[in-house]
């Protein structure tokens, strides 16, 4: 009780240093936080995206280009392959189901890909889920007609009934647009999926948009693959990859995401290190704080001194002082957090459709909170010392 | 009949402080003294002489180099560090020329403060010794809120707050002006009555000294500056 009403009392003394370490805390604690929860999430997500396909079929060159292409829409298409191509694995005994998909256009930045309705039909996107239309109908793979992603539909405020010109090429150019006229006939339910920012129409249609090469109407960017087993895979990966030399299979789709975090994963570390020597300089900030305002502490821990607090007992409280300091930073570290994430979760969302659950529980929201706390109760520790040293009388002598 | 037992009582108490040139000066060389219970004594001596020193010792603020200082019957000077603590914050009030509030207390919490560590802060005391000294409408003040005769009597209700055996008043007037020097001297001197408690004080403040029927000089007690002056 009396620990407390000294702690308290000193932590109001010394408001604005309290405040401003505090705040220092909660920014290296929501920092701290938000790098492991999206690095977490945003590894854990993107290796288990697969949008319900097992492997991609594309043209020869990288298979995390033909991933991010054909699964992610990202980056540009490795090359075409042939209508026989997709005919020939479509037929293959080992595959459940092939869709084709075709890219090259673009609705204001917003990428066009021609597929066939059986995407959205047959495929379940996650387990136990399908696509769902929020608004109208599919597209009648033979007319001019358009399904539009949730994001999309939001970011380009279309709806239902609207039209739109496609533009040629992946990146938005006014001077590059389509005389074809397209008509939305459905928006996708929210699906946290690539799929939500993807402005789809029928194949045929982006196949035979006016200026494309009339040679390659039948030419395909992709073909998504469900596979009957996983074996099937490896068989697949030996026919196309090691005995065949023009086309790329890319499979499993998640192991190939997984190379590319492990790929950047000294980025991550570089990352988590700057999260991690922040957290330490806030830290070492309340040391800074407490061990800075000792000389006017000193006075008062004399004066408690000469009331009969021992030595300990204003060890303890400087020491739960910075302590408390910790656990109100940590708690606005959570408003941080909240911030941030939510800051990234809409640039990752904008750039991949893909929507980090950025308020799931994770156990660094346990671990970071403690370990700060803790840390800071830590850096508490040499001013404490210096109470504990305190000569009383020097400090009782009157001040004159 | 038999004689009551000394509250206070000191035998052979030595303190030296080391000096610049490596050596040390001797500040307190007090063969004996004694106080008795309830007793009121008024210590004349000049600044610099020890005397702050020598209350400091009897509160267990400083230890000796030599001797014993007898507290209610339990030797001071020969306590560890934790049991000295306690016995000053059980048996001893002590009232400061600079008066020492807590400034971030109020003044109901700084008396407060002063029965916490001897036990638990009984807030109807604490109330009523500030409505004795004549501030119960300053309950929630600060002390930079009130006047230094305020401040001094805060202190003094803080000193008393714990029912202390032993008062140790340090040139308690001291910072104060004439009119509120009386009234703060009445006033220590009849809550220390009230409550029993004996009162040691010490200043060099004539008028102060003159309101003590039992003074003694700090030179004659302490030989270190008989030895100095000689």
């Amino acid at each position: 009780m009396t620990l407390l009403l000294i702690v308290r009392r000193s932590l109001r003394q010394h408001a604005l240093s309290t405040v401003i370490t505090a705040l220092s805390i909660a920014l290296a604690g929501g920092l701290l936080m938000s790098v492991w929860v999206v690095k977490e999430q945003s590894q854990r997500t993107f290796t288990q995206v697969n949008t319900g396909f097992d492997a991609v079929l594309g043209a020869r060159g990288s298979k995390l280009q033909l991933v991010l292409n054909a699964i992610f829409h990202l980056e540009a298409s490795p090359g075409n392959l042939a209508a026989s191509d997709y005919e020939y694995i479509r037929h293959h005994p080992a595959v459940k189901l092939a869709v084709p998909i075709a890219v090259g256009d673009n609705l204001r930045g917003f990428r066009i890909v021609g597929t066939l309705p059986e995407l959205f039909t047959a495929v379940e996107y996650a387990p136990g889920r399908h696509f769902a239309l929020s608004q109208g109908r599919l597209f009648n793979p033979s007319e001019k007609e358009a399904v539009i992603g949730s994001f999309a539909a939001r970011r380009l405020g279309l709806k239902v009934g609207d039209s739109f010109h496609p533009f040629h090429g992946l990146v938005y150019d006014a001077a590059n647009q389509h005389p074809e006229m397209y008509v939305v006939t459905g928006v996708l339910a929210p699906s946290n999926t690539p799929a939500d920012k993807v402005v789809w129409i029928p194949l045929h249609g982006l196949q035979t948009m006016s200026g494309h090469d009339p040679r390659a109407a039948t030419e395909l960017s992709a073909v998504l693959v469900q596979l009957r087993s996983p074996s099937a895979g490896f068989m697949l990966d030996i026919m196309y990859n090691k005995q065949g030399n023009r086309l790329t299979f890319a499979y499993p789709i998640g192991a190939i995401m997984a190379e590319l975090f492990q790929k950047i994963s000294w980025f991550d570390k570089v990352l988590s290190l700057v999260a991690y020597l922040v957290a330490l300089v806030s830290a070492a900030g309340v040391l800074v704080a407490i061990y800075n305002s000792m000389a006017s502490r000193r006075r008062d821990i004399a004066i408690l001194r000469a009331l009969g607090a021992g030595r300990l007992f204003l060890f303890t409280a400087i020491v739960l002082e910075a302590t408390l300091i910790g656990a109100i930073g940590m708690l606005l570290a959570f408003g941080a957090y909240a911030a941030i994430v939510s800051s990234v979760a809409v640039v990752i969302q904008a750039q991949t459709g893909v929507l980090l659950e950025t308020f799931a529980y994770s156990p660094v929201m346990l671990w970071a909170p403690l370990g700060m706390i803790a840390l800071c109760g830590l850096s508490g520790l040499l001013p404490a010392w210096k109470a504990y040293q305190t000569d009383v009388a020097e400090h009782l002598a009157p001040i004159s | 009949m038999i004689p009551e037992p000394a509250l206070l009582q000191i035998r052979g108490l030595s303190k030296s402080f080391p000096v610049p040139d490596g050596g040390s000066r001797t500040i307190i060389d007090i063969p004996e003294f004694s106080l008795g219970p309830g007793e009121h004594l008024a210590l004349r001596g000049e600044s610099g002489s020890g005397k702050t020193t020598f209350l400091n010792l009897i509160a267990g603020i400083l230890s000796p180099d030599e001797g014993s200082i007898l507290v209610d019957g339990s030797d001071m000077a020969a306590m560890g560090e934790h049991r000295r603590d306690r016995l000053r914050a059980a048996s001893i009030g002590y009232i400061f020329q600079t008066f020492n509030l807590l400034q971030g207390y109020t003044c109901l919490e700084n008396v407060l403060l002063g029965m916490t560590f001897g036990g638990h802060a009984d807030r109807p005391r604490a109330l009523a010794l500030l409505e004795r000294v004549g501030l119960s409408s300053r309950l929630g003040h600060r002390p930079r809120q009130l006047s230094s005769g305020q401040q001094q009597r805060v202190a003094v209700a803080r000193a008393l707050a714990k029912h202390p055996k032993l008062v140790l008043a340090d040139e308690p007037t001291g910072n104060l002006d004439r009119r509120n020097s009386r009234e703060a001297l009445a006033l220590i001197r009849e809550t220390c009555r009230e409550s029993g408690a004996a009162l040691l004080l010490v200043s060099h403040d004539p008028e102060v000294l003159g309101a003590f029927p039992n003074v003694r000089d700090f030179a004659e007690l302490n030989l270190s500056l008989k030895e100095a002056s000689s």
